[in-house]
């Protein structure tokens, strides 16, 4: 089954309440998907020149000052600046690419959920209250963020293996549903430089949208790419560093629900997770058509 | 005057299900089937709750105030449920009798595999509106999505607005009135001729759906019979 949601403020008045909605949000989702839970939050950029990344450790002493210190070593600076449970916000003064490199390379105990400038993924296998306690999700501010609860069919129920995925820089997806081909197509883009964690299927929606925006597609060529080239059943969510992107397969048995209001927009596998927000009962509410990219953006709202 | 209270003196039986448990409100509305009780409910509150009045059978008016989970007054039997905003996935599925009526909205698989009754959406019925009906009238105010009507057996499917793809993909014998466009015919699903004694049933259809339309305007369409070769003389034999 699992639960998608997502919230984009369009007022900043609510900007300081994002995490609080989101974790009602995504307890509204309980009951689809109570095996993990994720989000992705968009929120206080990295300087120009510097790069934002969030590091899951599985080690529960890992010192992060001391990881700072080597990657300063490397880059010229970088600084904790946050730490939420077993993941840390590291700021580093170089190339998000760069850094992600040298992280894989060095520290391979340690696993890179989110890189670019603004983007902020947390995950974490248990129930979605127990993650939003964990992760202190009700402290978080941000512009906009997405969330995932799992009912897990695939693959292993892990922290890898939660959503939200990374796409690239700034970038993310939630899936709810199922792929089919994702063990040929994971070999093709293995083929193309791609890397992947875990067994999972929609790590490889994550890594062929990576793949088709590093040949030079744009979001939404990417997106819709996936409906030729990817079998199965999904409701996609991305995250991108301006908002989010929708899109449904073409037999769209998976649902989702869009709502807005002067104050926002909502995404959310029913309706109940909306029903949580603001003024959500007087929204203008539809259902996104199948096989249809939609996209909103800050500029566009 | 609070609703509640307004309620109380109207003698409506008023539930909110912030403060009652889903079940115990199910509880109560199939008790009815066996023992008198309040014959007019008004339920707030609903937030998106699946199942909400599902499995009614008794003589009752259900009011729901405000937007509905998945499979609210499914196999729904006499009542009458009226729902004051959207409702999500399967609304009214397998409904043998009575009336169904939304406002707003209604997500997939409305009416799906419906034997009777009618059901009415004032809004938008989304994807596989009326899917495997057998018996049900389903009436919708706005537009069905794709595959709305597949494998329909009997009973109608009025559609004010356009229909998606694939409309009445396989279908056996149900009528299909659209009024708008039609975005593709699925397999076997042909246009017909609109008679008067279609005329007649359309207008019978709109007025009990409380629809201002004119039965002039629509188009019916229904099914080829060349993808099934069911033998009525048959039937008895199942």
């Amino acid at each position: 089954m699992c639960g998608i949601v997502g919230l984009f403020c369009k007022s900043p008045d609510l900007e300081p309440r994002l995490g609080e909605y989101l974790a009602s949000m995504l307890e509204q989702m309980s009951d689809r998907g109570p095996d993990s839970a994720g989000v992705a939050v968009y929120r206080d950029p990295a300087p120009i020149g510097s790069s934002k990344l969030t590091l899951y450790s599985f080690d529960p002493a890992m010192s992060w000052d001391a990881l700072c210190g080597e990657l300063a070593a490397t880059f010229g600076g970088a600084h904790v600046a946050g730490i939420r449970a077993n993941h840390a916000v590291v700021v580093v003064e170089g190339e998000a690419a760069e850094v992600e490199d040298w992280i894989r390379r060095h520290r391979p105990d340690l696993r890179v959920m989110s890189a670019g400038r603004v983007i902020e993924i947390y995950k974490e296998v248990g129930r979605p209250r127990a993650f939003v306690d964990q992760f202190r999700l009700e402290d978080i501010e941000g512009s906009h963020g997405l969330g995932h609860t799992r009912m897990a069919t695939e693959s292993r129920v892990t922290t890898e293996g939660s959503h939200p995925f990374s796409t690239g820089l700034d970038l993310c997806l939630v899936h709810n549903g199922s792929l089919s081909n994702h063990n040929r197509l994971r070999e093709v883009l293995r083929r193309e430089g791609i890397d992947f964690q875990t067994e999972n299927d929609t790590e490889v929606a994550a890594g062929y949208l990576a793949w088709r925006m590093r040949e030079g597609a744009s979001l939404q060529e990417a997106l819709e790419g996936s409906l030729a080239d990817l079998d199965g059943f999904y409701t996609f969510l991305v995250g991108t560093a301006d908002g989010f992107a929708v899109l449904r397969d073409p037999i769209a048995c998976k649902p989702a629900v869009l709502a807005e209001t002067d104050e926002w927009v909502a995404i959310g596998s029913e309706w109940r997770a909306i029903s949580v927000l603001p003024g959500s009962a007087d929204a203008r509410m539809w259902e996104p058509e199948p096989g249809v990219v939609y996209v909103w953006e800050k500029e566009l709202v | 005057m609070a609703v509640a209270e307004r309620d109380q003196q109207a003698a409506v039986e008023h539930v909110d299900l912030e403060t009652t448990p889903l079940r115990e409100l199910n509880q109560r509305l199939h008790d009815l089937a066996g023992s008198p009780g309040p014959a007019a409910w008004r339920i707030v509150n609903p937030n998106g709750a699946h199942a909400v009045a599902c499995g009614l059978d008794s003589d009752v008016e259900v009011e729901v105030e405000g937007h509905v989970g998945y499979y609210c007054a499914g196999m729904n039997k006499r009542a009458t449920v009226r729902i004051h905003g959207n409702a999500s996935t399967g609304l009214a599925e397998n409904m043998m009798s009575g009336l169904v009526v939304v406002d707003g909205n209604a997500s997939q698989s409305a009416g799906a595999t419906g034997r009777g009754g009618l059901l009415v959406v004032r809004g938008d019925a989304a994807a596989r509106c009326g899917i495997s009906m057998k018996g049900i009238d389903i009436v919708v105010g706005g537009s069905v999505g794709h595959m709305s009507a597949f494998m329909a057996q009997t009973g109608s499917l009025v559609v004010c607005g356009d229909a998606g793809e694939a409309l009445g993909d396989s279908v056996y014998e149900s009528r299909l009135y659209v009024r708008g466009s039609v975005a593709s015919l699925g397999a076997d699903c042909v246009e017909k001729e609109l008679r008067d004694e279609h005329r007649t049933q359309l207008t019978e259809l709109l007025k009990a759906a409380e629809i201002d339309a004119d039965p002039a305007d629509f188009r019916r369409y229904g099914s080829a019979r060349q993808l099934y070769n069911f033998r009525i003389d048959n039937a008895g034999a199942y």
